[in-house]
């Protein structure tokens, strides 16, 4: 299950809302090991497609010495699409590298750019093999899982 | 010769683990063959085949001294004792 705060997962629709018809992208960091994700970083899909994401080359090892100086971890990896549902496609699953991160699906599909709805889903992707999980958005991150 | 290569989580598989391995080599070819030998498998997973020769596989990206190889001849890039190395795997998809 992913348990991610409100403003993370705002802020995630917004990005999505804002770059349609384009695919938008980026990673909620966290804690190495915590599975709390917590820092929301918004990428620029150099690839600027409404088919296809891809970190820039720089901006992504910028982010992955940052999080390594802050001991954190890609908890969240998340990516929209803009015309088909959120479910990873075959390259999503083919290009997905970070077994330990929640893969996160947003389809802007139904209202483009505008207020509405989104599809928002998460999945495991390990070895090619995706598996679905909740999401639950809570107001805080608890600091203990009971 | 040393240098350092760090290597992400998904290939840690092919180093028991370590999060950065010491390498040697004058280009990134050779350094990538020394890996080989010591870390069997890893080659392949940094590698394909490519108009009759090897390249970098497209989703994966190499930087020396925080520059993408790329831009530094690919694995013709020279390499010195004390560089640093980092392989990531692009962050991408459909």
């Amino acid at each position: 299950m992913l348990t991610l705060d409100r403003a993370a997962y705002d802020a995630i629709v917004a990005h999505a809302k804002r770059d349609h018809p384009d695919e938008a992208c980026g990673v909620v960091a966290g804690p190495a090991g915590s599975d709390r994700p917590e820092r929301f970083v918004e990428m620029v899909n150099a690839a600027g497609s409404p088919t296809f994401y891809e970190f820039d080359s720089t901006d992504l090892l910028h982010l992955y010495k940052e999080m390594d100086d802050r001991d954190e971890e890609p908890v969240v990896i998340y990516h929209s699409h803009t015309a088909t549902e959120a479910y990873p496609s075959r390259t999503d699953i083919g290009l997905a590298m970070e077994p330990n991160a929640h893969y996160v699906l947003v389809s802007t599909s139904e209202h483009g750019n505008n207020e509405g709805a989104v599809e928002f889903r998460s999945y495991r992707i390990v070895d090619g093999v995706v598996s679905e999980e909740d999401v639950t958005v809570v107001d805080s991150i608890p600091t203990t899982t009971d | 010769m040393a240098i350092e290569v760090r290597i992400p989580t998904i290939l840690r598989t092919y180093t028991g683990g370590d999060k950065a391995v010491s390498g040697s080599g004058a280009s990134l070819a050779e350094l990538i063959d020394d890996l080989e030998a010591n870390h069997p498998g890893i080659k392949e997973r940094l590698l394909e085949s490519k108009d009759g020769g090897d390249d970098l596989r497209r989703f994966v990206n190499v930087y020396v001294n925080d520059e993408d190889v790329r831009f530094l001849g690919g694995l013709k890039a020279p390499l010195s004792d004390g560089d640093e190395i980092v392989v990531l795997p692009a962050v991408a998809g459909g």
